[in-house]
């Protein structure tokens, strides 16, 4: 890969409008095999899971046809412990568990985003609020706490999944934007810029915050992975609402069934995972490739 | 930091109104970690907190529900089930609440949570002690094992940029990050335990073999690392691909820093520009997600030890959860809420000591 057109995908990359941000990162993203490669499986799987259910028939249970092997004829992914269709479940089934993730991300990101800079770079009262606020919510263990509630309360609404997800993820990522920013405003060309007198919000989401995009980007995909983790997770558990079928009901209902035990039902267990485990590595593989691509002091040396 | 930078570039740095006493460097330290003590204890003190408004407040709460299924199952007055309310979540529904808040708060001081509703006549601390130590050892064996070897393959792929290894390792870690750690679990019994038959998961479940004493014997920490081995090896592996590429990505940062060019140029050994200029410098970061880190795994817990039988807190709290056991949930919650305030005090203690930076952050922010 030239140098040259990783710059300029880089540079394109760092520019001032959000389209032309964005189309660096697609151009950049073509650049590079992995991120590429991470990209079509994430694009691959939206638009399945997106799309697909409008096409689907409904599934139905069926005693004849229980625990099919894979490869068996009209069912290509075999069939789960009551004879349902997997492969039609698993077109089914991403939909909502990459909509909460997505959300969940966006909100925690946001929330980070804005409290981590305004504490590091304004410091006093508001960073010591931020910060006390976030490691309570921090040192409280998400998944736990998500237990604890899903054994109190119905957790059978997506939002307010998402926003439960979400408004418990946003800590890490702002002690790091907090901690970058505190190493970042002690550079020379933040001193410069408070010097011009340019005002605090110029200076943090202008000057301080495009050094740390690649960060931030990384940091949504992590978050996205996490709230994917958590989330199919609680279903694994049962902890969320069993109502309806996605990924992680699917493997609630293999795990109860004893199909990991169980030789005949590779299928039924493994769709669900590898469909997980599929979502999460073109997400992590994208992370990686526009880490490396928007931040040209990775590439460098 | 005192003498380290001259007072009008620390002015800059620190704005005018914070301008530290150079000569008061230690005492300045120690004033620091009152603080950052105070609030850990203030952490603790609000997770308490909020635990006693989910357990008594919010309607639904489970003193209320157990208190009508008691009424409604076994006909017993109000009075006789608010009385077995009491005995059980260690706090008298009747009082007015500002009186069961203080009255919770001093239980919590003396470790008491309460009893079990699951199995009459154990105290949650009991059900904790039991449970516990078996997490805590899993997890701090996987956590060790995890950061040293992520952070040394973190280097090696920096310094082997681009070379087949560096590719090989970073495919991997990508991989590993990628996969929860319950996946993991899954895919262990699936392959290693039913398909290939490696381990044998009945005999492995448990945290020690039953009827083996537990005592400082060799035969028994063989015993319990046998048990331990399957969700240690869950940890580590959704662990350390994370360290490993975070590693890669602080050094490859570092080698670029202009302290690292200059020791180059000074003729510095190889060796020594690795260790003491770019891998204790790009450690750092690590340092802080160190505990971050821990407090996942723990909640991760509930997953792996549930999957393999291994009888830790997070197979309790599993138990707890479906069973609807809520002393025993909120004693697990805040213990492990604990745990993890205290890894994060260790570390923060840790990385002040490392980086300076932060000290002086600390003190900027007053």
């Amino acid at each position: 890969m030239a140098t040259e057109t990783v710059t300029s995908g880089a540079v394109a990359a760092i520019g001032t409008t959000g389209v032309s941000r964005f189309a660096g990162i697609l151009s950049a993203l073509r650049r590079s095999p992995a991120g590429f490669i991470g990209f079509l499986i994430v694009a691959f799987l939206v638009l399945v899971t997106a799309i697909g259910p409008f096409f689907t028939p409904t599934v139905e249970p069926n005693v004849k046809e229980i625990l099919l092997p894979l490869g068996s004829p009209g069912h290509l992914l075999g069939t789960d412990n009551e004879g349902k269709d997997v492969l039609i479940q698993m077109i089914d089934g991403g939909r909502s568990v990459i909509f909460i993730g997505f959300l969940a991300a966006a909100i925690s990101t946001a929330l980070a985003i804005v409290l981590g800079s305004l504490a590091a770079y304004l410091g006093g009262w508001v960073d010591s609020a931020v910060v006390t606020a976030a490691d309570v919510v921090l040192t409280v263990p998400q998944i736990v706490l998500l237990a604890v509630l899903g054994a109190l309360f119905k957790l059978d609404s997506p939002f307010l999944l998402a926003v439960l997800v979400g408004g418990l993820s946003w800590p890490v990522l702002t002690r790091a934007v907090r901690s970058q920013v505190l190493s970042l405003k002690e550079r020379e060309f933040v001193e410069a810029a408070r010097l011009l007198d340019l005002g605090t919000a110029r200076v943090v989401f202008v000057e301080i915050l495009p050094n740390m995009a690649s960060f931030i980007l990384m940091n949504f995909m992590i978050g996205v992975t996490n709230a994917i983790y958590s989330l199919v997770g609680l279903y694994l558990l049962g902890l969320a609402p069993l109502t309806g079928s996605n990924w992680g009901i699917m493997l609630n209902r293999a795990w109860i069934a004893g199909a990991i035990f169980n030789d005949a039902s590779l299928g039924f267990i493994l769709s669900p995972v590898v469909a997980i485990v599929l979502l999460l590595l073109g997400l992590v593989m994208m992370t990686r490739s526009l880490e490396e691509i928007l931040n040209p002091r990775l590439r460098d040396r | 930091m005192s003498g380290a930078v001259d007072p009008p570039a620390q002015q800059l740095i620190e704005g005018p109104a914070d301008e530290p006493r150079p000569s008061a460097a230690r005492r300045f330290f120690s004033a620091w970690l009152v603080r950052r003590l105070a609030k850990a204890v203030l952490t603790v003190f609000l997770v308490s907190t909020l635990t006693f408004f989910l357990v008594r407040l919010l309607p639904g709460n489970p003193v209320d529900t157990y208190i009508q299924t008691q009424i409604a199952q076994t006909g017993i007055s109000y009075d006789d089930a608010a009385a077995q309310a009491k005995n059980l979540f260690s706090l008298d529904p009747d009082e007015p609440l500002i009186l069961q808040y203080v009255q919770y708060m001093a239980n919590l001081l003396q470790g008491d949570f309460g009893t079990s509703l699951l199995s009459p006549g154990t105290t949650v601390a009991q059900v904790i002690q039991t449970y516990l130590p078996w997490t805590l050892f899993s997890v701090g064996i996987a956590q060790i094992l995890s950061f040293v070897i992520g952070i040394v393959a973190g280097m090696i792929m920096a310094y082997r940029r681009e070379s087949w290894i560096d590719h090989l390792l970073t495919s991997v870690g990508s991989l590993l990050h990628a996969i929860p750690n319950y996946i993991v679990a899954i895919l262990i019994v699936v392959f290693l335990g039913v398909k290939l038959q490696v381990f044998n998961l009945t005999e492995a479940r448990g945290s020690y073999t039953p009827g083996v004493e537990p005592s400082f014997s060799l035969y028994f920490l063989n015993d319990i690392l046998y048990h331990a081995t399957l969700p240690i090896l869950a940890y580590l592996l959704t662990t350390v691909g994370s360290w490993a590429l975070v590693m890669k990505s602080s050094t490859v940062e570092t080698l670029g820093e202009d302290y690292v060019t200059v020791a180059r140029a000074r003729g510095l050994t190889d060796g020594r520009i690795r260790a003491g200029y770019v891998g204790r410098n790009a450690v750092l970061p690590l340092f802080s997600q160190l505990a971050v880190s821990l407090g996942f795994v723990v909640g991760g817990s509930i997953f792996v030890e549930k999957i393999f039988g291994y009888q830790g807190i997070g197979y309790s709290l599993y138990n707890a959860v479906s069973g609807r056991d809520y002393p025993v949930l909120q004693g697990i919650f805040l213990v492990v809420t604990i745990s993890v305030v205290v890894a994060n005090l260790l570390a923060d203690v840790l990385y002040s000591r490392l980086d300076p930076r932060i000290r002086v952050g600390g003190k900027a922010k007053g």
